[in-house]
């Protein structure tokens, strides 16, 4: 147990050491700041879909609740820092749309479905949960066709985007959270009305990391891009023509479909939560010997469309939980507020079909 | 079976893409930006979720 623990650690520094020798000091700062989201959503059981499932079917905000703290955390420090150096960092700015409404909706409804988001399929992935194995490569996928069709769908009718900044964007938007949490409150069960040591904890890890993440790399929290990437180099290697896509063969797209991953600060992150999941795992005792649970035909599939959509949905809504709720909102974007309206409600759906496709009750 | 397999099916999933990448492209540790954006004078340049690019 302590070799394997030993083990553990030492990969993990030993992988950071190699990120930052080999390719520069930022990108294995990144892959750390990775490895510890992945630590502390797996390790301290921090998600974003169970949270919203616990509220819509039990009432119970403790888990959302610390998804508000965790972005109210963040927007103290990552607003006025944005205010003041906008010329190195930036925020998560997204425009609002139609396309972005409906794709919010349908990702909160395959997030229900599959009970992962963006940062869950790579925690699943990594601690061997086979739902999010299987969705991960086609969540790839459908990043990279939603990011193909992008400006399609933008051209539908969207606005510029809107920003809270400043102080007064501060007061704003930690005024909206609280708002936000005490209708969460107010709907809770009576007994299910406090937050749990964990959460907060959690919560706390989590902003300390975005604000990492904001700092070293000039940008917030994100996942979808990196996924998008991914699959982008990998069809472009084996000789998908991207000329048909605007958005992939704009200069900047193009300059990081011929850069490595090891670059994208996105693509780092990610990596480092997948590892980061599978290292809590593989630590706990007995972390990985769960019997994997037996599907149905159609939870199988259920699991390749559902991360399909998930990764589609994801680039037309601008973001995903992360990119969009979590940094969106946290650095004062208000696609942020209109992705999670828009998810929140998918999720209602989500939460009736989880069922229906044989994705619950498994053994 | 049991998670073991499926987890050790993700890192393997995961070391293949990075060993994919580092086939085909060509990393230069001297062109590295500087560690931390803040401070550094220079926007950050990477990819965002959010991003529309053109």
């Amino acid at each position: 147990m302590l070799l394997r623990r030993g083990s553990l650690t030492l990969a993990a520094a030993a992988l950071v050491a190699a990120v930052s020798i080999f390719v520069g000091l930022r990108y294995g700062l990144l892959l750390a700041v990775g490895l510890g989201f992945g630590l502390v959503l797996e390790g301290l059981r921090f998600g974003f879909a169970g949270p919203w499932r616990a509220m819509i079917l039990h009432r119970n905000p403790a888990g959302l609740l610390g998804q508000l703290l965790a972005i109210a955390l963040v927007a103290i420090v990552a607003l006025p820092l944005l205010a003041v150096r906008g010329d190195e960092l930036s925020g998560a700015q997204g425009p609002i749309g139609w396309a972005m409404a409906a794709a919010a909706f349908f990702f909160g409804m395959a997030m229900q479905v599959l009970l992962a988001c963006g940062s869950g399929t790579l925690v699943n992935a990594g601690s061997g949960n086979p739902v999010g194995l299987v969705s991960l490569p086609f969540f790839a996928l459908g990043s990279f066709f939603g990011a193909y069709h992008l400006f399609w769908w933008t051209g539908l009718g969207s606005l510029p985007p809107v920003t809270l900044t400043g102080l007064s964007g501060t007061a704003v938007t930690l005024a909206a959270l609280a708002l936000v949490a005490g209708i969460l409150l107010l709907q809770a069960s009576p007994d299910q009305r406090r937050l749990p040591r964990r959460i907060i904890v959690a919560a706390a890890l989590l902003a300390c990391l975005a604000l990492l993440n904001l700092v070293v790399s000039g940008q917030p929290w994100g996942i979808v891009y990196g996924l998008g990437l991914t699959a982008a180099k990998s069809l472009n290697f084996a000789g998908m023509d991207l000329s048909g896509s605007t958005f992939w063969t704009t200069a900047s797209s193009v300059d990081r479909l011929s850069d490595s991953i090891l670059t994208d600060t996105t693509s780092l992150t990610n990596i480092g939560i997948v590892f980061g999941a599978f290292g809590v795992s593989a630590w706990r005792v007995d972390g990985l010997s769960q019997k994997l649970p037996r599907y149905q035909p159609k939870a199988w599939i259920s699991m390749i469309i559902g991360g399909f959509v998930l990764g589609y949905c994801a680039r037309l809504a601008f973001g995903c939980n992360v990119g969009a709720f979590f940094s969106g909102i946290a650095t004062g974007s208000l696609h942020g507020w209109v992705w999670f309206a828009a998810a929140f409600g998918g999720a209602f759906i989500g939460v009736r079909l989880r069922p229906i496709l044989g994705l619950e009750g498994a053994k | 079976m049991t998670r073991r397999l499926t987890a050790c099916i993700a890192i393997s999933l995961v070391v293949a893409t990075l060993a994919f990448d580092l086939a085909t492209e060509s990393l230069n540790p001297f062109n590295a930006p500087a560690p931390i954006v803040l401070g550094s004078g220079k926007p950050g340049g990477g990819a965002f979720c959010g991003e529309l690019p053109g």
